[in-house]
């Protein structure tokens, strides 16, 4: 029973992670229609600066902070100066965010070298909490809470703000709302900045909870991401919220019982996904595809 | 005048949609814009609104050129849209699709709005429903709407009866109608029997050129250019 409720806190946590990079990848393809292949270097570069703060200052909190900062300069200069000019152009995009993606990998190596790094929690988050029969890795119960909360703190700022209302309604049909006096572009680049941020603290996030980080993790994060995404629908936050569980508990259980397939379930789970519904569990309706 | 439209040539891709249209707009008038399909109609209302700028030409709005403003900036200057599929935001409510054009909301905006329910009691109905589950009439209400809650001193409104039973046409031509003692329109409609009865000026478009204008009471009752240029026998 206790490994049960162990792989199902793991597989909520991974899944939390993965929905912080998932959340960004969705909103920036369901508003812009990019399909951002860099997204996991905001992740890594999120990974390596809180790391790295976070062993210079003794501080996770400040690591965390300066991990958010960075991903919402590198999202925003990508926006403006990478982006922007080949909106509409699909293949551009893929073409040049898969570039931005080698570059950024490869920036690590340069700044901080090739060697992984390694982390490990605050003293107020190591250690674990014994309920019970079970135990509760404390991190992980962070990494889930923070998880939730940017889901409701995102789901809020979607439908009750007004710039929520702007990105909802542009996701539906960009050219109208800039007809109604909105510059659109603005929106983008805010979408494009939040979404690199929720990145780079998911990135923030996972150094502690797995130990070691390295400058390829990027794009691994970046498939299980896409994954995520598809399975979920696309441009759409709580498809991803359950889709990134989904994709978290999946992984946590087949790595314990068949880790040979444990990749293999992901890839399944979204093939059945494209089969029988392929504007995902929750795709909306409005968003062009 | 209110809008001045000189000699407009717009490309979409390579094709060269508009080939020199000018036209018009006094305000505190309807304006239509007439011509058989693919004339060029929805193209001119496009390239007024900087969806599909001109290459060469020039719109002056209010004695300000717009045409080299992006889309965003030329509705900022008062003018408003209503597009030929209407362009609901079908997931959002009617309130939500309404409170995306509101940029203020103080007390005029709010009896504009309420103005606007008046009018088009419908929507207050309607007000928490997602907007895409509207009838085919309510939609163009909405969009409408929209145009109209800012206060624009001009609106462009593409074909408001197509797709629509005509006992709703004549629902938006009563709308219409009020509508006009408000702000300016410039109307592109292919149902003659509702331009005609909308309209005080009219320009004909052929091949993306402007080719007739004049007063609509004049065309009303000219048989021979309506068989000309619109095709009506």
């Amino acid at each position: 029973m206790d490994v049960l409720f162990n792989l199902t806190l793991n597989g909520l946590a991974t899944g939390m992670l993965i929905f912080l990079l998932a959340a960004g990848l969705t909103l920036i393809f369901g508003l812009m229609h990019v399909l951002n292949f860099a997204h996991g270097g905001m992740f890594a570069w999120g990974a390596y600066t809180g790391v790295w703060v976070y062993a210079q200052t003794g501080s996770f909190t400040i690591g965390v902070i300066c991990a958010v900062i960075v991903g919402v300069i590198l999202g925003g200069l990508m926006e403006r100066w990478i982006i922007r000019p080949v909106y509409g152009n699909t293949m551009q995009q893929i073409l040049i965010t898969v570039g931005v993606m080698l570059v950024l990998s490869e920036m690590l190596k340069v700044v901080w070298g090739p060697n992984q790094l390694s982390s490990h929690p605050p003293e107020l988050l190591a250690g674990s909490w014994q309920v019970g029969g079970f135990i509760i890795i404390k991190y992980r119960l962070l990494v889930i809470l923070v998880g939730l909360l940017v889901l409701i703190g995102v789901q809020l700022l979607l439908t009750r703000t007004k710039l929520g209302l702007i990105v909802r309604a542009g996701v539906s049909d960009p050219e109208m709302v800039q007809a109604l006096g909105i510059d659109i572009r603005r929106v983008f680049m805010i979408v494009f900045m939040l979404g690199a941020a929720l990145a780079a603290l998911g990135g923030a996030l996972l150094g502690p909870y797995s130990g070691v980080i390295h400058a390829d993790m990027g794009m691994e994060f970046a498939i299980l991401a896409f994954i995520v995404v598809v399975i979920g629908g696309m441009g759409s936050i709580p498809g991803s919220a359950l889709a990134a569980v989904i994709v978290g508990l999946a992984g946590a259980f087949m790595n314990y019982y068949v880790p040979d397939l444990s990749l293999a379930v992901n890839l399944l789970l979204m093939l059945l996904v494209l089969i029988f519904r392929p504007q995902g569990l929750f795709g909306a309706k409005g968003v062009q595809q | 005048m209110l809008l001045k439209v000189e000699q407009i040539e717009t490309y979409i891709d390579q094709h060269h949609i508009l080939q020199g249209v000018s036209l018009e707009v006094p305000a505190g008038q309807v304006t239509v814009l007439l011509g058989r399909n693919g004339a060029g109609k929805t193209t001119t209302l496009r390239t007024i609104m900087g969806m599909t700028p001109p290459a060469k030409g020039q719109i002056i709005f209010q004695g300000e050129a717009i045409h080299q403003l992006p889309t965003h900036a030329i509705a900022q200057k008062g003018i408003g849209y209503v597009p030929e599929d209407q362009g609901i935001f079908a997931d959002l409510t009617v309130e939500e699709n309404i409170k995306v054009a509101m940029h203020k909301e103080d007390a005029e905006t709010k009896d504009r709005l309420a103005w606007i329910l008046d009018l088009f009691p419908d929507l207050k109905s309607f007000w928490e429903r997602k907007a895409g589950n509207l009838s085919g009439g309510q939609k163009q209400m909405l969009s409408l709407s929209r145009a109209l809650v800012q206060n624009n001193p001009l609106i462009l409104v593409d074909e408001p009866s197509k797709g629509l039973a005509p006992v709703v046409v004549d629902k938006v031509v009563d709308a219409l109608k009020e509508i006009k003692d408000h702000t300016t329109i410039l109307l592109v409609e292919q149902n003659f029997a509702m331009a005609s009865a909308l309209g005080d000026r009219f320009y004909i478009l052929d091949n993306g050129q402007t080719q007739l204008s004049g007063s609509m009471q004049e065309l009303a009752q000219n048989e021979e250019l309506k068989r000309k240029w619109l095709g009506i026998a």
